[in-house]
């Protein structure tokens, strides 16, 4: 009997069952194969923008997905390092053999963790309440609660042109059974689709006549506790490719060859990872499009062709990528494939990704209907957490949109649920100049040293942060600059204006020209580099920062408004009959997660509001 | 504890007293700004007399009546205006409340209130729900049906320009490694802030206009008997049967009729009650008229070409305000006995026989309303309150946007009031929805793997 058993090893498996065990569960995870745990079978990179914030929540919440990262990255950048910094973000790219492997390692290393190789096709289900999982081969295994991650497996169909073959990714046995079972025991399920570009061959691609793409020469890692442990020097580049006329003709000509266009597909698939076809289709007066080459691994010579992912037959891919320029002689190891693959609606889920139907089951990840390591990651570690705090009887965390992008992803998806695979993005996120990635740890590791996930000496580091953070804001506020010949002489040396009066070091901050280096100049400042990026950040953007906590201020009110479980919306006079069906399906906790949910207007808000202090006495 | 709303009790349209009521914490306090005495100190359930007073100019006379909480509809402090009716006096006083801290009411919200706070029945509570749910109707309808349809269209179109610019710069910040993509400049910003300033300042200077031709223009005509008013009032009805109505107006007045001119409606007072009367001038009196020439925009004074002007007929027109005040002298085509030079304003001749007998008092009118520009300038208007509100907000989120473009603060941050600005107009027209943006994003950029 286990505690927690967490089927899949991928993204979302690996952070729910390392998480559990950390906070001393005894944990299960299978998987059909424990060398593909870790695997990436998209993407060489992880992070991006938005997504390499939800790396650092993950991080900052005790998962792996950072840490793993910073150890097998071969090129990293931070995006949007000249706008705001609000949406900056890491990305790296990562090594799909080293990365895989570390990860396994790590698990390997975490004490109350058991893997075992099966194919999971049935749950133990006894009154409505989950008990286990049964194996392919009919092996009962208990345990008090199940996760499921199970990505693209259930039911995965891989299709290339015409042709469809039941297939997980690399060729690995699909699921057949279980999305079905999960049918049987009251879940919706949705069908979805996503897709993978070619991979080419190193020595065929001719780099000479490309755009290199480095990456930064300043250190970068995703982990708050680990320093880098990388050389600039060693970065791999990227390189730029674009498409032309005779590409988009060739598309075009073949169009109905395309499993998308042809009508062989089902799925829906993502429009912000349209197919190659679905860019010439739609933006037919675009004369070019923008592709990239990104190394997989410093182990093997493959190159990712990122954003010509297409469902076109193989000799069809053969004349696109020789229309490329530079790649006229490629060689292709990989043809391009779309996947289509079975999903739970994710309005079937709580906060808590604790399903509503059968209790003590949890879901994270692709079988919610995201796409993304780093969403499945931030999924992940959420239900290996709350799976760990329901055996302990404890409320659940759930973050809210304030909190964390992981917030903000979790609340969508069993708000709003989903129609195509759900990307996390900056523009999703309200609260964005709050949620950044340089105070992931500020705002969430507080939670992480209550429920046990982070150790007493990370939050130690946190506190002294906190307080050097606090005594340099004091301290620039309490001095003044004094102005006699030797300040003038430094503000004329740097070509910057003097100010009139004696105003203290904060208010010279708030100056759009002016930055700490230079004020050292002036006044001794003896704090390191992300102490004075936060000070810097909270003077500079403080009217936005205090705008967008009055907001928060404002939305908690409402989500202190809890709804009754056991409301039933057919006795709520009034609603508007799509507001009725909507609030009936996601049952909201919140007034304020109702008024989110579509079709679900300012004025039902009221009816329901006036109901509910009718019904309950609700304040 | 609830912020302070006030609205209009009472139902636009006919009577002649409205009532504006205001409740909630801060009730009070907005009122003594605006009124002349002074309600701090007062008793509660007690009748003030004064005037409602705005940057100095008297709006009008009223009496206000004074309720503290708990002993109110609401069970919060409470004050109510009792002021002349017709829509521009009431919505002046609202609108003047409003700017000086109160929120205009959602419908049913008093009601929703005095439910919340305890202060009526489970009974009663349910015909909030249908309070809300008929005044949200009834108001939906409106805006699908009347001049507010173009205003919908111009915001519509202000709002797809502002999206097209909040999904490039989500673009930019999302799909930063596709530099094929437009970026967003500071200098770009700029010049799309002064595009944006410049459509939304042409909202706001609709405003006044746009409730003129929202509710119509008022028309007194006004004269001796027999001057042929009743003739002039059914000759221009006649004119155009088509869009005569007999609904009552949204003045305290009741209207007679309704033409429209330029696509503005002029609704013509009824006078009947002074007409009944035989000896009109006896009765009327100067301060009759006085009266009748306070609530109308427009007064026509109907003089009779064939008959020598009396003293009195001097006397009142001296009394009427000359800017809104058009002197007509009627039957043209009878014998000339009016001695014009006892006139010393401009004036207009016609006659309601001949076919175009009343076409300079048409121009006439059309002129005194600057129709012409109106018209010309291609304007949408803002109608109401509510839409004023939420326009201004969205100015001063463009300006608070201006402000951090001088500052030179990141775009991704200038956007932040920008989208604000954007939600703002969106709540006007009342359709706009959680993921336009980003669906707008995916229609109208090409990016991903």
């Amino acid at each position: 009997m286990y505690d927690c058993l967490v089927v899949g090893g991928g993204h979302a498996g690996i952070e729910a069952c390392h998480i559990a065990a950390k906070l001393g569960k005894k944990t299960l995870l299978v998987t059909s194969n424990f060398k593909n745990v870790g695997d990436m079978p998209c993407n060489p990179s992880i992070g991006g923008t938005a997504k390499g914030i939800i790396v650092r929540e993950v991080d900052a919440l005790g998962g792996l997905m950072g840490h793993i990262a910073d150890t097998s990255q071969i090129q990293i950048k931070m995006l949007n390092n000249s706008k705001g910094p609000a949406v900056r973000s890491l990305r790296a790219q990562a090594d799909k053999i080293t990365y895989p492997k570390n990860m396994q390692e790590a698990l390997k290393n975490t004490p109350n963790l058991t893997i075992k190789e099966a194919m999971i096709e049935d749950l133990i289900v006894e009154d409505n309440k989950t008990r286990g999982v049964i194996t392919s081969t009919g092996e009962k295994i208990y345990s008090k609660t199940v996760i499921l991650t199970t990505g693209t497996y259930l039911k995965g169909n891989i299709l290339i042109g015409s042709e469809n073959t039941p297939s997980g990714p690399h060729g690995e046995a699909r699921s057949n059974y279980l999305s079905d079972k999960l049918k049987e025991y009251g879940l919706k399920i949705i069908r979805l689709k996503t897709g993978t570009p070619q991979r080419i061959k190193k020595d065929s691609i001719d780099f000479s006549v490309l755009k290199r793409e480095d990456g930064d020469a300043k250190y970068w890692t995703f982990s708050f506790d680990y320093p880098p442990s990388y050389k600039i020097e060693d970065q791999v580049p990227c390189y730029l490719v674009y498409t032309n006329a005779t590409t988009h003709q060739i598309i075009r000509d073949n169009l109905e060859k395309s499993a998308m266009y042809g009508g062989y597909a089902t799925g829906v698939g993502p429009r912000y990872c349209p197919s190659i076809e679905d860019k010439i289709v739609r933006f037919a007066d675009k004369e070019r499009h923008q592709l990239f080459l990104e190394p997989e691994s410093l182990y093997y010579d493959d190159y990712y062709l990122q954003g010509f992912s297409t469902s076109m037959p193989r000799d069809v891919q053969e004349k696109m990528v020789h229309s490329l320029r530079g790649l006229e002689n490629a060689v292709i190891t990989k043809y391009a494939y779309a996947i289509e693959y079975d999903a739970i609606d994710p309005l079937q889920i709580n906060a808590s990704l604790e399903n509503k139907i059968l209790e003590n089951l949890f879901t994270a990840g692709q079988i919610n209907g995201t796409s993304g390591y780093e969403e499945a990651a931030g999924q992940g570690i959420i239900a290996g957490i709350n799976a760990s705090l329901k055996i302990d009887e404890k409320d659940p965390l759930i973050l809210k949109r304030s909190d964390a992008y992981i917030g903000v992803l979790i609340d969508d998806l069993v708000t709003k649920g989903t129609i195509e695979p759900y990307r996390m993005l900056t523009s999703r996120a309200e609260f964005r100049l709050i949620l950044r990635h340089d105070n992931a740890d500020l705002r969430l590791r507080d939670y992480a040293y209550k429920i046990g996930t982070i150790n007493e000496e990370q939050y130690k580091r946190l506190q002294k942060k906190k307080q050097e953070i606090e005594s340099l804001i004091k301290y620039l506020k309490e001095n003044h600059i004094s102005k006699n010949n030797e300040t003038l002489k430094i503000f004329s040396e740097f070509n910057k204006d003097a100010p009139t009066s004696n105003i203290s070091f904060y208010e010279l901050l708030k100056r759009p020209e002016i930055n700490l280096d230079f004020i050292s100049k002036l006044i001794s400042i003896d704090y390191s580099d992300e102490i004075k990026e936060q000070v810097e950040i909270m003077v500079k953007y403080e009217g936005y920062i205090k705008k967008a906590y009055k907001e928060v201020e404002k939305l908690e009110k409402l989500e202190s408004k809890v709804i009754p479980d056991d409301i039933n919306y057919d006795n709520v006079h009034n609603l508007a009959s799509e507001a009725r069906q909507k609030l009936s399906k996601v049952r909201p906790k919140t007034i304020a997660q109702a008024s989110r949910i579509s079709g679900v207007n300012p004025v039902d808000i009221s009816v329901l509001s006036v109901y509910l202090k009718k019904e309950y006495n609700h304040e | 504890m609830y912020d302070t709303i006030c609205a209009i009790s009472t139902s636009s349209g006919i009577g002649a007293i409205s009532i504006v009521r205001i409740t909630g914490p801060e009730a009070i306090d907005i009122v003594d700004k605006v009124f002349s005495g002074t309600l701090k100190d007062k008793e509660t359930h007690t009748i003030h007399y004064g005037h409602i007073i705005d940057n100095g100019n008297v709006i009008d006379e009223c009496l206000v009546m004074l309720m503290r909480g708990p002993k109110t509809y609401t069970t919060e402090d409470t004050v109510e205006i009792n002021c002349h009716g017709g829509i521009s006096t009431t919505g002046k006083i609202l609108e003047i409340l409003i700017n000086n801290g109160a929120r205009l009411a959602e419908p049913g919200e008093f009601t929703k209130r005095a439910f919340l706070n305890g202060r009526i029945n489970l009974l009663e509570a349910e015909s909030v729900n249908d309070l809300i749910v008929a005044k949200t109707n009834a108001a939906r309808t409106l805006a699908i049906n009347n001049v507010g349809g173009k205003l919908t269209k111009k915001i519509i179109e202000l709002r797809e320009k502002i999206v097209k610019i909040l999904s490039n710069i989500e673009v930019n910040i999302d799909y930063p490694e596709y530099t094929d993509e437009l970026e967003v400049t500071h200098e770009l910003m700029n010049k799309y802030l002064s595009e944006i300033t410049k459509d939304l300042d042409n909202l706001v200077s609709g405003a006044k206009n746009g409730r003129l031709i929202k509710n119509g223009v008022n028309i007194a005509i006004i004269g001796k008997p027999n001057v042929g008013k009743s003739s002039i009032l059914n000759y221009l009805l006649d004119e155009d049967k088509a869009i005569v109505t007999n609904i009552p107006g949204t003045t305290r007045d009741i209207v007679e009729g309704t033409i429209t001119l330029n696509g503005v409606a002029l609704n013509f007072i009824d006078t009947a009650g002074i007409r009944e009367t035989d000896d009109i001038v006896e009765k009327i009196g100067v301060d009759k008229s006085k009266n009748i020439a306070k609530n109308a925009d427009i007064i026509i004074y109907v003089l009779n070409n064939n008959e020598e002007i009396s003293s009195e007929e001097l006397e009142t027109m001296g009394n009427l305000d000359s800017k809104k005040t058009i002197i007509f002298v009627n039957k043209s085509d009878l014998e000339q006995k009016i001695n014009l030079g006892n006139i010393s304003r401009e004036i207009i001749l016609g006659n309601t026989v001949s076919d175009n007998g009343l076409d300079n008092l048409l121009v006439a009118i059309k002129n005194k309303l600057n129709l012409d520009s109106i018209v010309n300038k291609d304007m949408s208007y803002l109608s109401n309150i509510r839409e004023i509100t939420l326009v201004n907000k969205a100015n001063d989120a463009l300006n608070s946007a201006k402000k951090s473009l001088e500052e030179e603060l990141p775009i991704d941050v200038i956007e932040i009031d920008l989208k604000r600005a954007w939600e703002y107009l969106g709540e006007i027209i009342g359709d706009a929805y959680e993921d336009e943006l980003v669906d707008n994003i995916f229609s109208n950029f090409c990016l991903g793997k």
